[in-house]
């Protein structure tokens, strides 16, 4: 059943050439299986939501792509685009640093250009201009000279993605860039990342528990539960059929206001599902299991 | 004037020379380590390593080496094995790294003991745990700086990579770099540091040569490169003027018999970081006395209107 939901959302995504392409993904770590047979595509430019409440497996997906994880079963492959275009940017959802790290805003940024490279590293103009200009693109240029350790969460996630974009990544894989961010604060972080998305033509992978504030912009979504994936445009996976069957059990799909709640019962009290209507309206998130 | 300072003999002597010397290479190994030390979070594992070196400090007088090479022999050895447990990750090894360290110290006290006992080396102790830099006898100036200018080195080369797996390590082993090997390199930094270090100032205040002028400057600027020559300036300061401070005061009371180097460094390291700590806080408060008679003389009218 598993691999059905998988393959029928999975061979309508094959349309262009595959930027990104994870198939047939198993990660067991200690007997658990983390992953289960997860398999979909990132074309060029593509904006993707990696979607799925706490525990579905959506870190562990991401350091599969990044290599950070080495996958039970399966590939991962990244077509390189070339035109000195490094392969990955990577976001962490945040970098623990001390307030009095010596490591200016821009500094960072620049690490994402050449921090891997052994040996000191000489200041250059065209060093300099790049790293102001990758500033200026994420709004970031007013605090380009603070310490990155004083900044708020959200001007270090600006310097995060700067630093990311700085060595012209094919596809930018951001860990739940929206999680401790107000809905404010949400929807101008995706608003960057889309018109970022489009004027640099990078794809991005973005990994969020809530998908309401990224259906405006998303071209497709991989939607995760329980370590199994089903992917495709969100009119495709996001449906009562589709989930249910991604689930194991019913699930329902509701729009309310503009939102999409998918309302998942667990398979025992599924008959339950009603309360936890009541709780989901009140708590603000999509995704009740 | 001039004269008091430098008192006759200062310059001509070959102990002050050679203490000059070493102090010198030895501080800015120290500062340069340091700062990446401080933002690696690894201060832990520089105390680690100087309480390990202790034992072969202690141990090198048993066997009649220079205790140089015991100090060094033991950091370096420390810090593979410390690669290879893994003490800096897994929090559960903080009862293993505590018996350790415990255990280390305590073979120290046995060798310390028989030193002073079998060999009748009085002074092992003193040399060991809180150095004596004006007895070191000018052939250690080699070794001395061959083992700076490795770690220096080192340091060079890991620069960059080493700023990025301290920014994340995930991002940087994203990026290909090799962060064990990076992070190990940097331990192997850290341990030859400790052990220069404590051939100045001792086994038990390395750190604080280490730490000390680090701290300092990492809050005094805001780039990195810009701390190492600071910690770098500050650490020859506190070394040198030691070294001088100790030599004039001969003359002070109580014993006239001179105030050890170690206590005079450390002192003048603390006093450097103390002095920004208060003056970084009295800027801080005069800026937050400005915001708030701002605000209170802008709330002013509106709280007597109503």
């Amino acid at each position: 059943m598993t691999q059905s939901v998988v393959d029928d959302v999975a061979r309508r995504a094959c349309g262009s050439e595959a930027l990104l392409s994870v198939s047939g993904v198993d990660v067991r770590l200690g007997g658990r299986t983390i992953l289960d047979q997860v398999g979909f595509e990132v074309r060029p430019g593509e904006f993707t939501g990696l979607i799925g409440s706490n525990g579905a497996g959506k870190t562990t997906l991401l350091r599969v792509i990044l290599g950070l994880q080495r996958p039970t079963r399966g590939s991962v492959r990244l077509t390189r685009t070339g035109r000195g275009r490094s392969g990955i940017g990577y976001v962490p959802q945040k970098v623990l640093l001390e307030p009095d790290v010596p490591l200016r805003a821009r500094d960072v940024v620049g690490l994402g250009m050449d921090g891997h490279r052994f040996g000191i590293g000489l200041p250059s103009r065209r060093r300099r201009l790049l790293v102001d200009e990758m500033l200026a693109a994420v709004d970031a240029s007013r605090f380009a000279n603070a310490r990155v350790g004083e900044l708020s969460g959200g001007e270090q996630q600006r310097i995060l993605i700067a630093h990311a974009l700085v060595s012209r990544p094919d596809l930018l894989l951001l860990d739940e860039p929206l999680a401790n961010l107000d809905l404010g604060s949400a929807h101008e972080v995706v608003g960057l990342l889309a018109r970022i998305a489009r004027e640099q033509q990078i794809a991005i992978l973005l990994s969020a528990h809530e998908m309401n504030p990224l259906l405006p912009v998303m071209d497709r979504i991989v939607y995760l539960a329980g370590g199994r994936a089903a992917s495709g445009t969100t009119e495709e996976v996001i449906t009562t059929p589709v989930l249910s069957r991604l689930y194991g059990h019913r699930v329902d799909v509701i729009h309310v206001h503009g939102r999409v709640l998918v309302v998942v019962g667990d398979s025992e009290t599924a008959g339950d599902s009603v309360g936890d209507i009541g709780r989901e309206i009140n708590s603000d998130v999509d995704v009740v299991g | 004037m001039l004269e008091h300072i430098f008192q006759p003999g200062f310059f001509a002597s070959d102990e002050v020379q050679t203490a000059l010397m070493v102090g010198g290479v030895v501080a800015v190994v120290s500062a340069i380590v340091g700062v990446f030390t401080v933002l690696r979070g690894q201060s832990f594992a520089g105390h680690s390593l100087a309480d390990i070196g202790t034992t072969g400090g202690s141990g090198a007088f048993l066997v009649n080496v220079s205790p140089l090479f015991g100090f060094l022999l033991f950091t370096l050895t420390g810090a593979g094995a410390m690669e290879l447990i893994g003490i800096r990750r897994a929090r559960g090894r903080d009862l293993a790294t505590g018996i350790v360290l415990g255990v280390s110290l305590g073979i120290s006290a046995l060798f310390l003991y028989l030193d002073t006992t079998i060999d009748n080396t009085s002074g092992a102790v003193m040399t060991v745990l809180f150095g004596s830099i004006f007895t070191i006898s000018p052939s250690t100036l080699r070794p001395v700086v061959i083992f700076a200018v490795i770690s220096l080195i080192l340091m060079a080369l890991l620069y960059r990579p080493l700023l990025l797996t301290g920014l994340d390590p995930d991002i940087a082993a994203a990026r290909g770099v090799p962060v064990r090997l990076v992070g190990l390199g940097f331990l192997a930094a850290l341990a030859i540091a400790v052990g220069l270090s404590a051939i100045a100032i001792g086994s038990i205040l390395s750190t604080a040569l280490l730490i000390g002028p680090a701290a300092t400057a990492v809050r005094l600027t805001r780039r990195p490169g810009v701390a190492m020559l600071l910690a770098s300036g500050l650490g020859l300061a506190a070394v040198w003027l030691g070294v001088l401070l100790s030599y004039d005061s001969y003359d002070w009371p109580p014993a006239h018999h001179g105030w050890p180097v170690s206590f005079l460094v450390v002192a003048l390291v603390f006093v450097a970081f103390l002095a920004t700590e208060v003056g970084s806080g009295i800027r801080r408060g005069m800026r937050e006395r400005n915001r708030t008679s701002a605000s209170v003389g802008s709330d002013l009218p509106e709280a007597v209107r109503s």
